[in-house]
């Protein structure tokens, strides 16, 4: 019999291939003296020549795959391991106090380790430490004979097994070989689910045990458009799924003849569906999958992918290639959202017992606004390149939209001053994510241009429930009449001002919330690039007023969670 | 011997690329070379010791070679710190 396993269906399609785990080893070692120095010092310079190899050969693929300024860092790697300064104090250590390469490893770099680390005010010198660590870990792992994962080196088809998926894993991932993900942890909504919906190749996340029970090498058959994954398969498991593989495909390719077309409901109702990106690299995905908008453009990359604060320059490079690349369509950019669980080392942001309800978005703007004035004066003078919409994240108060407002008024004045040319329509709206903003909608919806529901958070803050912890995951309910209320409210008083709201988190895109929200009158939809034309195809076989009355009855009628999605199927499915 | 004093100039003081580059010269040569900040003196050629001293914008340093090459060492890493803009 095949093992099977579930999870979570986090990004469409099927994907057969081996298993790579990209697992951290056991690099625990025994420290102990030793008589023979010099084999220990031949041991060394051992496993550093192999190190030195890996990375050669990693830096290369690095350079192919992520560009010459991702790859330096190992660069840095490199030095690190050429150090003749490091490598005279763990020799002498070897031969003086008579310990074990391990030992002496440990102890030399640990030295460096916590000296940078100490310096607190220079987040470049603790990164470096973080580097040290890392050659460390690769040394180490020669010399105790075991084997460390290396995902920018794979060069055949493979499915990344993993408990979590971090940005710097993904990034090191050479894509080209990655047919799928399957993770222990995770929601729709984490960095491994909406990485793989960019890249358009399967995942399942929150298997629990996903790494316990695959072995490296496994044929795996990952479904990820029900969530199953089957562990070293029968043949005709493999060929049943190579059917459905291509049934699916077929469905694919009904979907992308829908590219340029409109989203026109079946009654002839135009709705706008919008795509979120991260970075200008996806916009190619935005074409690709027809979308008619960015509905978010989530800026913290840049803050990200940075070692430092993006300069003003920077930044307006990478929005103006956005609007640009849209040719006119609108792009609403999110101002930087940072915080909760996205860090910066180099802003030194303090730990926090709730990252979630802390300092984040635009409460790190409001309070570090030189950082704030910066992102602004990027967007203002890139506007003349496209149809620039700018929304600020995380706003809780009415106040806080005033005081960003006015900040986006002074740095617009004084580029004006400047002879800097500035759009003259950019509108500026926020995000409805805090249920205090959803609530008092009617009241921001006549001071603000336009709303973007992040279900994402709004949904978790409204649940009191953390979207990341497995235990309380239950509670992450789109469909819930109460979440479904503060939508149709959000969206009536933006309508009542003359205004239009739009939703940019996972529900917009998903199959039983559409129906409601075309019924509630939502204007835009914004999801991964990938759900768009699956959407659209949908979108074309919906009744506006059917969905009216099933949203109506939706937010009056039902009482739970379950009740709503009966209720969808029974409209959708006749 | 070979001595020579140099006023650090770059931004982000002697880190970061100034500080590969540097020790990338430094290895080239053959001599003993050492970058004294502060009273205290590290092996040019170690990227750990150089970033170990800290030195930032507007730092006063002296680099030494001592050996065979170190009229070749000094002109190259003289050549670095210009072409670089690391320091005057």
């Amino acid at each position: 019999m095949t093992a099977k396993l579930s999870g979570i269906a986090a990004s469409d399609g099927i994907a057969i291939a081996k298993s790579y785990l990209l697992v951290e080893p056991d690099l625990s070692f025994e420290s102990k003296n030793i008589s023979d120095a010099d084999g220990e010092i031949n041991r060394l310079s051992d496993a550093i020549d192999k190190s030195k190899s890996d990375l050669e050969m990693i830096k290369e693929n690095a350079k192919k795959t992520l560009g010459e300024e991702e790859a330096k860092v190992f660069d840095a790697h490199l030095m690190v391991l050429s150090d003749p300064d490091l490598i005279s104090s763990i020799e002498n250590a070897i031969r003086e106090e008579k310990i074990n390469v391990e030992t002496a490893l440990q102890n030399a770099t640990d030295t460096f380790i916590t000296m940078f680390e100490a310096m607190e005010d220079n987040p470049y010198m603790q990164e470096r430490a973080a580097d040290i660590k890392d050659v460390r870990k690769r040394v180490l792992a020669y010399l105790l004979g075991v084997k460390l994962p290396s995902p920018a080196t794979i060069d055949e088809e493979v499915i990344i097994i993993a408990e979590d998926l971090t940005p710097s894993d993904t990034a090191q991932l050479n894509k080209q070989f990655v047919k799928a993900f399957v993770t222990n942890v995770g929601g729709r909504t984490s960095h491994s689910a909406i990485m793989a919906r960019s890249l358009e190749i399967p995942a399942i996340v929150g298997t629990k045990s996903i790494t316990e029970n695959v072995k490296d090498g496994d044929m795996l058959i990952v479904d990820g458009l029900e969530g199953e994954i089957l562990i070293n398969p029968s043949e005709s498991e493999l060929k049943e799924y190579k059917k459905k593989n291509e049934e699916y495909a077929e469905l694919k390719k009904e979907w992308d003849r829908l590219v340029n077309e409109k989203t026109i409901t079946k009654d002839g109702n135009h709705v706008e569906l919008a795509a979120n990106i991260g970075t200008p690299k996806d916009l190619i995905g935005v074409k690709e999958n027809g979308a008619e908008a960015v509905g978010l453009y989530r800026t913290e990359f840049l803050y990200m992918d940075s070692s430092e604060l993006p300069t003003e320059e920077d930044q307006y490079q990478a929005y103006t290639k956005v609007l640009e690349g849209m040719e006119g369509k609108p792009v609403v950019v999110r101002t930087m959202d940072i915080g909760g669980d996205k860090e910066l080392p180099y802003l030194k942001l303090p730990n926090e017992m709730n990252p979630f309800l802390g300092y984040r978005a635009i409460r790190v703007s409001l309070d570090k606004d030189d950082i704030f004035r910066t992102q602004l004066r990027a967007l203002l003078r890139a506007s003349v390149h496209g149809n620039l919409r700018i929304m600020f994240p995380m706003i809780a108060t009415l106040n806080e939209f005033r005081q960003a407002k006015t900040i986006y008024e002074e740095e617009k004045e004084k580029l004006t001053n400047e002879g800097i040319k500035v759009a003259n329509d950019i509108q500026v709206g926020i995000m409805i994510e805090i249920p205090a903003a959803a609530v008092l909608a009617d009241k921001f919806a006549k001071e603000v241009d336009f709303f973007s529901i992040g279900t994402n958070d709004l949904i978790q803050y409204t649940m009191a429930a953390d979207r990341m912890n497995e235990r309380v995951s239950y509670l992450y309910q789109p469909y819930n009449p109460s979440i479904l209320r503060l939508v149709k409210f959000v969206i009536d008083s933006a309508h009542k001002e003359g205004k239009w709201a739009g939703m940019c988190g996972e529900m917009a895109g998903d199959q039983i919330a559409v129906p409601i929200l075309l019924g509630l009158g939502l204007d835009e939809f914004s999801m991964s690039a990938t759900s768009i034309l699956k959407t659209r195809s949908f979108l074309l076989e919906l009744d506006t007023n059917e969905m009216v009355e099933l949203a109506e009855k939706a937010v009056n009628d039902c009482e739970t969670a379950e009740e709503v999605i009966e209720l969808v199927n029974k409209y959708t499915k006749k | 011997m070979e001595k020579h004093e140099f006023h650090v100039t770059a931004e982000t003081g002697i880190h970061a690329r100034p500080a590969t580059l540097l020790v990338q010269t430094a290895s080239k040569y053959n001599s003993d070379i050492t970058l004294e900040y502060k009273g205290k003196s590290v092996n040019l050629k170690s990227i750990m010791g150089v970033m170990s001293l800290g030195v930032g914008q507007g730092a006063d340093v002296t680099i030494t070679a001592e050996g065979a090459d170190e009229v070749e060492a000094m002109t190259g890493i003289q050549e670095t710190i210009e072409k670089e803009g690391i320091a005057k």
